[in-house]
């Protein structure tokens, strides 16, 4: 399976490189007021290209939930842009926005799996909604269980599972579709230290794999450990990027 | 993706929610029964009323007596001019000789009102018109237009009496209590039939508050608004179908039970063979009220939820 993706992805990957240039994310001058409160964002500018690896830390509140909720448009920005590959996301139409959600995977602190739903019919209904047919979905589904470790629970509920392995479940979801990008807000907060390594192992093979990673986090060992991009923010302002940074708060 | 995969889809995880999620059906197939139930006894309880109403209706009417000697093509001519009336609903013509063969059989066990008619030689009673309106607030203008026959010299002489004043304290008391019985009847459909619709449409929408968070999930992965709110719509379409089949089943042995009670109450209006004659009708208005209040109300609660 991880073969058929490298082959696949690197196919997807001269499709991106085309498709973006240099950039698949750009922040220009973004700010966001919630009501007439603080700033949560102040004058956010920042890119990030295909393939990379960037972590966002900060305390709580310091506005990287924020950040990762205006790539999908869950949240608008104040004032600024937010780019995604060349297209601004506020502009976007309705039909053009669930396109984009399409092409982008998001995993959760709270995993967010539909309890009514099998992990099969969980993930299957991303692929679903890409327009994928029933014999795709078979094909696919069981492959993306076998990447997360997971191939033996194609048919029990999420509330069968552990954290560890719904939190696996939910990024086989995110992954399923080959998005351009991943998002991952606070996706080791509710994991304990074994369970929280195996996620990012399997963010850092995804992204090895050429899918861009977005990961908001304040979890010093583990951005430590991944050693790639760090953007540290603080009270809504970025205030250290490094391209092979550390947790310094 | 074909419209048609689309919709199996949205079907079969609509059936596969309304399973899966048996308690959440369960109370609101339950709370829908009641709704449903109530539309069921509105129906057949405005029936009811309307039967006995008509009942009544029908006893009353304007008797215009003629003297004995009248011919009977002054009678027809009176007749025409009574029908072309637009209150007047029917006019009935009741001859010499059939007013004495009515009157000898309502008094057959008094043989000494009958021995006088006998004494009398021949036949004492004139003919008659029964004059019966569409309603009865119309019996007032139809007495007025009697009148003004009566002023009219002509036809004055042939006129013997005209009932509608020894009636009219009960017709317009009748009147009164129709058109009240009515207004009271329509009162309480609506505001029964308003209540119970929105306690099924608040059951509803308590039911997919539950799965707000699954909504959620949905728009983010990037599901259309029609392919998020499809299933819900199916399993609101579920609630209402069995809601509506569970009222139908309980109709018949409740309805056969409430039969012969309801035609000794009513007069006539048995509710069983009401049931069974209108089954058609009462099970597409059932069935249907179900239908769109399950989809409705899911239309409008998952709506709440939704993101672009």
């Amino acid at each position: 399976m991880i073969r058929l993706l490298r082959a696949s992805s690197h196919k997807i990957w001269t499709l991106r490189r085309v498709r973006y240039n240099t950039r698949v994310i750009y922040y220009n001058k973004v700010t966001k007021i919630y009501g007439r409160g603080v700033p949560a964002v102040e004058d956010v500018t920042f890119e990030i290209d295909p393939g990379e690896f960037v972590s966002i830390v900060g305390h709580s509140g310091a506005g990287k939930t924020t950040l990762l909720k205006m790539l999908f448009a869950e949240v608008r920005p104040t004032t600024g842009t937010v780019y995604f590959g060349s297209r601004e996301i506020q502009h976007l139409s309705a039909n053009e926005l669930l396109a984009l959600r399409r092409n982008i995977g998001t995993i959760f602190q709270d995993f967010r799996l539909i309890p009514t739903k099998t992990v099969y019919e969980n993930i299957a209904f991303a692929l679903e909604v890409a327009g994928k047919s029933e014999d795709d979905i078979a094909a696919d589904v069981p492959h993306v269980l076998e990447l997360v470790g997971l191939a033996d629970k194609l048919w029990s509920f999420p509330s069968e599972l552990s954290g560890g392995e719904q939190q696996r479940i939910a990024i086989a979801r995110a992954i399923v579709n080959q998005p351009d990008v991943l998002i991952a807000d606070e996706p080791t907060g509710n994991l304990d230290p074994v369970n929280a390594h195996d996620v990012v192992e399997i963010l850092k093979k995804i992204n090895d794999l050429g899918t861009t990673v977005f990961l908001a986090t304040h979890n010093k060992t583990i951005v430590d450990s991944i050693d790639r991009r760090v953007v540290t923010m603080d009270q809504g302002r970025i205030v250290r990027d490094e391209k092979h940074g550390k947790y310094i708060l | 993706m074909s419209l048609w995969v689309n919709t199996k889809r949205v079907a079969r995880y609509g059936l596969i929610s309304f399973v899966r999620n048996g308690f959440v059906s369960l109370t609101a197939v339950l709370i829908m029964t009641i709704t449903l139930f109530t539309v069921a006894f509105l129906i057949i309880s405005g029936a009811a009323l309307n039967d006995t109403l008509k009942q009544l209706t029908d006893k009353v009417d304007v008797t215009l007596y003629f003297t004995v000697e009248v011919g009977q093509d002054q009678i027809v001519s009176m007749q025409k001019a009574l029908e072309a009336l637009p209150e007047v609903a029917v006019v009935t013509y009741v001859s010499r000789e059939d007013a004495l063969a009515i009157f000898r059989e309502r008094h057959k066990g008094d043989q000494l009102t009958l021995q006088a008619i006998e004494e009398l030689g021949g036949n004492p009673l004139g003919a008659s018109l029964e004059i019966r309106a569409k309603q009865t607030s119309q019996y007032e203008s139809i007495a007025k237009f009697l009148e003004a026959k009566q002023e009219d010299e002509g036809a004055a002489a042939s006129i013997d009496k005209v009932n509608f004043s020894q009636n009219k304290a009960t017709i317009d008391r009748l009147t009164n209590i129709i058109e009240t019985s009515k207004r009271i009847g329509m009162a309480v459909a609506f505001i029964l039939g308003f209540a119970t619709i929105l306690i099924a449409f608040n059951t509803i929408r308590l039911a997919i508050y539950t799965s707000r968070d699954e909504i959620g999930v949905m728009n983010i992965v990037g599901a259309g608004h029609w392919y998020v709110r499809g299933p819900f719509m199916v399993a609101g379409i579920l609630y209402g179908v069995v809601s509506g089949l569970i009222v139908l089943l309980l109709l018949y042995p409740i309805t056969l039970w409430l039969g012969p009670g309801s035609e000794r109450f009513f007069g006539s209006f048995n509710v069983f063979d009401y049931f069974v004659e209108t089954f058609p009708v009462l099970f597409l208005i059932i069935i249907g009220s179900g239908v769109c209040m399950g989809a409705l109300s899911s239309y409008l609660a998952v709506r709440r939820y939704l993101r672009t």
